[in-house]
């Protein structure tokens, strides 16, 4: 069955991370009418994901009061898949398919963790970072449990400190980086005092775990499951029996619906203006998918876009300082968090790299692109659409990835036949 | 620097794949030219359903010869190509269309195809998924289904490994006289040219009018056991007959890994590559309508492709007549897949002079130039 909101959105917001709630609240804040949709259920995105015990953060609170008080309408469990024209978007849910209408759209789309191929990768209880994180906020029972975090990237931190408070031994965290570039990155942070104040913490909740640079994951070892992980510095080795490795190479935007709206994308990153708007005229976007730089970043950008869409141009323009400081940050944490060449040849020739067709490291190797490999393999042609193997094997292989098609998630048949229903209803009835 | 061959081949999809094995296991110098990879073309987009169809008596014999080629060839094949012969049926919603099933029996029966009718009851049986108060259908169990861009690289390597060179990734400006040349200004020459270009081969010799036909595919999840046969309505001959409009039909099929692919729609004038919303909703609507299962399904990807087609629905197989270096394989609209053994086969016995195992009259290029003034052929 299709439903849809009374009367259509003068802005309506894809992703309810931090990006997403700031842009829709300082866009409600005018009166116009604003929608938000994600995937999950509830607001908050991946980093203010909320926990079965705990309450979110203050700032995560405070927003989501502020989209209760300003009327947003909240679409929660809903994949957007596809634009069939400028001006609607076609969004699934469990059981309903719902056609949203639009005058001006922001993308807040967020960005996933990347995998890199390792033996063993695929072993139960070798998990993402994020993804541990947020199986312990649904209750997964980590109390402990032994864990090792590898990967790179500040959310390997994050993610340490919280599963310690929740009473896991974290055995090692290693930090693919080396100490010279964690110390300039660090250096850089001087101008942030928020930044430095959260190291602060973060160090004081970590102390006592071992920290190792320029080392990372070479092994996963188990015969059912996870039982051991090996770690190197390229030199030197040693193995740890674990039953957890939380690991994750840093992030990649979730930038498939902004490809297919159209929006030009560079380096990986979807290119805007000031006013965080694309080159596709009233569509802008805000948050990781213009450049990973973590949520006071996307808060800022957020409300830019938001205030923008409103036409509420004077006041966006205020905070451009503001986000010049924290991109200022983002290009920073894009230089020290890079990923050493040595992380291309961790996968054996039997390593799996594509999990959803069970495509193996040398099967690949013959091909010289994205396009061949998927073809003569199925690599990236399953469920997961690509997402996770097409981010490893643009490191591995230099492979640029393809455009995106409808649907950008898998939708049902069904919905995919909306579109037949949009034309043939009176626009009133639908919008 | 000039390079110097028997053949060159510009296109490395499945019928240039098909041309290049043949042509080099009969001991042919031969080189194949591609701007991209592989199969990437209409080969990768296409469903990869190996069946006998009888438009004509000239389609029937191509497509009967090269299915049965495709069986012979199907022990050697690895087992990416995905080879099952699943066996296809013709679909038959009413009793008009019943009578569309006992004449397509007794055409293929009489040429020795065999076929099973099949009533109400036995329709449901094999394929119980498909929607009540359908009138019947016609199995051909002789029919397969393959992966198509493995099909066409295993040609491609065994075209390799006797001898064939394969230069990727480089594009062809022009040919003609015997000599290929490239964009980056290398110049091949041979003694013949074959232009296995696909929908891009009227771009490259003036005078061949080859129409890109767009089609939709979706591809769901794995649901195993759901499907086992290639399905396609009967009503698939009213509306892939027609040469001017839009038309989508029901066309199902399984594959190995217990997806479904979803077909198929037919649009002319329709240049971009971009998914037409309009069409494939229709496309799904109606498979929706045949098989109501397909409705809760997930669909994980659509893509869109182009078949090259020509005026009277026959592939050009053969010289082209204002040029003695040129030979044409081309224009197979949607039966490429299928055919490029049995393409490859007359390609070659006419360039060796061997006795080709079927009449190659009516695939002969010069036909195009003789009905150029003529209208659509009764038949088309």
């Amino acid at each position: 069955m299709a439903s849809s909101t009374p009367d259509g959105f003068d802005v309506l917001v894809v992703g309810a991370g931090p990006a997403g709630m700031a842009a829709a609240v300082r866009a409600a804040e005018c009166g116009i009418c604003v929608g938000i949709v994600d995937d999950n259920a509830a607001v908050g995105g991946q980093i203010w994901r909320k926990s079965a015990e705990e309450d979110v953060t203050e700032d995560a609170k405070s927003w989501a009061d502020c989209l209760k008080a300003r009327q947003v309408t909240v679409l929660g469990g809903m994949h957007v898949f596809d634009q069939p024209e400028p001006g609607i978007l076609l969004a699934e849910s469990s059981d309903n398919r719902s056609v949203l209408h639009y005058e001006k759209l922001v993308l807040a789309t967020g960005a996933r963790e990347r995998f890199l191929p390792f033996p063993g990768w695929t072993l139960p209880n070798v998990i993402g970072a994020g993804g541990l994180q947020a199986m312990v906020k649904c209750r997964l029972p980590i109390r402990g449990k032994r864990v090792v975090v590898a990967g790179t990237g500040p959310l390997l931190l994050a993610v340490a400190a919280y599963l310690k408070a929740h009473g896991a031994e974290i055995l090692k965290i290693c930090e693919q980086a080396s100490w010279l570039t964690l110390l300039r990155f660090a250096t850089s942070l001087l101008t942030q005092p928020a930044k430095i104040w959260q190291g602060i913490q973060l160090s004081q909740q970590l102390g006592g775990i071992p920290f190792l640079t320029s080392s990372w994951v070479a092994a996963a070892h188990g015969d059912k499951m996870l039982e051991a992980v090996t770690i190197t510095s390229g030199s030197e080795t040693e193995t740890i029996d674990c039953d957890y490795l939380a690991c994750g190479f840093h992030l990649v935007p979730n930038i498939e619906l902004p490809i297919l709206l159209g929006c030009e994308i560079s380096d990986g990153f979807v290119q805007v203006n000031d006013l965080q708007e694309t080159n596709v005229s009233g569509v802008f976007c805000a948050g990781e998918p213009t450049g990973i730089g973590g949520v006071e970043l996307a808060l800022v950008e957020g409300q830019i876009a938001g205030l923008a869409a409103a036409s509420r141009i004077a006041e966006a323009r205020h905070l451009f300082g503001k986000r010049e400081g924290f991109r200022r940050f983002a290009r920073s944490l894009q230089r020290a968090f890079r990923l050493r060449p040595e992380l291309r040849m961790l996968a054996g020739p039997e390593t799996i790299v594509c999990r959803c067709e069970d495509v193996m490291y040398a099967q690949l190797c013959p091909y010289t692109s994205w396009r061949s490999a998927k073809l003569q393999t199925r690599c990236g042609m399953g469920p997961c659409q690509g997402r996770v193997c097409g981010a490893a094997t643009e490191f591995l292989f230099n492979w640029s990835l393809d455009s995106a098609r409808p649907p950008v998630f898998p939708a049902r048949v069904e919905s995919l036949v909306a579109v037949r229903d949009i034309k043939q209803q009176d626009p009133q009835k639908i919008s | 620097m000039n390079v110097t061959y028997d053949i060159i081949i510009v296109g490395a999809g499945i019928v240039g794949a098909a041309c290049a094995d043949e042509l080099s296991r009969r001991g042919m110098a031969v080189a194949i030219v591609d701007r991209e990879w592989i199969g990437g073309g209409a080969t990768a987009a296409g469903m990869g359903h190996i069946v006998v169809m009888d438009d004509s008596e000239a389609q029937f014999a191509l497509m009967r010869y090269s299915q049965q080629l495709w069986h012979k060839l199907r022990l050697e094949l690895p087992d990416d190509v995905e080879y099952e012969q699943t066996g296809t049926i013709w679909v038959a919603a009413d009793e008009e269309e019943m009578a569309e099933v006992r004449r397509k029996r007794n055409y293929y029966g009489q040429r020795g195809v065999p076929v099973e009718e099949l009533d109400a009851q036995g329709l449901k049986h094999l394929e119980p998924h498909l929607r009540d108060a359908l009138a019947g259908g016609l199995r051909v169990p002789d029919d397969a289904v393959l992966y198509p861009p493995c099909g066409a690289r295993f040609l491609m390597e065994r075209a390799q490994q006797s001898g064939a060179k394969l230069h990727l990734g480089r594009s062809v400006t022009q040919i003609g006289d015997g000599c290929v040349r490239l964009t980056d200004g290398l110049e091949m020459q041979a003694q013949y040219i074959v232009n296995a270009a696909g929908t891009s081969a009227g771009d490259l010799t003036s005078g061949l009018e080859i129409r890109k036909r767009k089609g939709h595919l979706v591809i769901t999840d794995r649901y195993a056991r759901f499907l086992r046969h290639q399905l396609l309505e009967l009503g698939y001959l009213k509306s892939a007959h027609s040469v001017t409009t839009d038309s989508v039909a029901f066309n199902v099929q399984p594959r190995r890994t217990g997806q479904i692919l979803i077909g198929s729609s037919r649009q002319y004038g329709a240049e971009h590559k971009e998914v037409d919303h309009e069409i494939l909703a229709r496309m799904l609507r109606r498979a929706e309508e045949y098989m109501p299962g397909l409705r809760a399904m997930s669909a994980i990807r659509c893509w869109t492709g182009f078949r090259a087609a020509t005026r009277d629905k026959l592939p050009l197989i053969g010289p082209w007549p204002d040029d003695p270096s040129l030979w044409l394989a081309t224009g197979h609209e949607g039966l490429g897949i299928t055919a490029s053994l049995g393409t490859a086969r007359i390609l070659a016995d006419q360039i060796t002079g061997a006795a080709p195992e079927i009449p190659i009259e009516p695939y002969l290029p010069s036909r195009m130039m003789l009905s150029q003034t003529l209208k659509e052929p009764a038949n088309a």
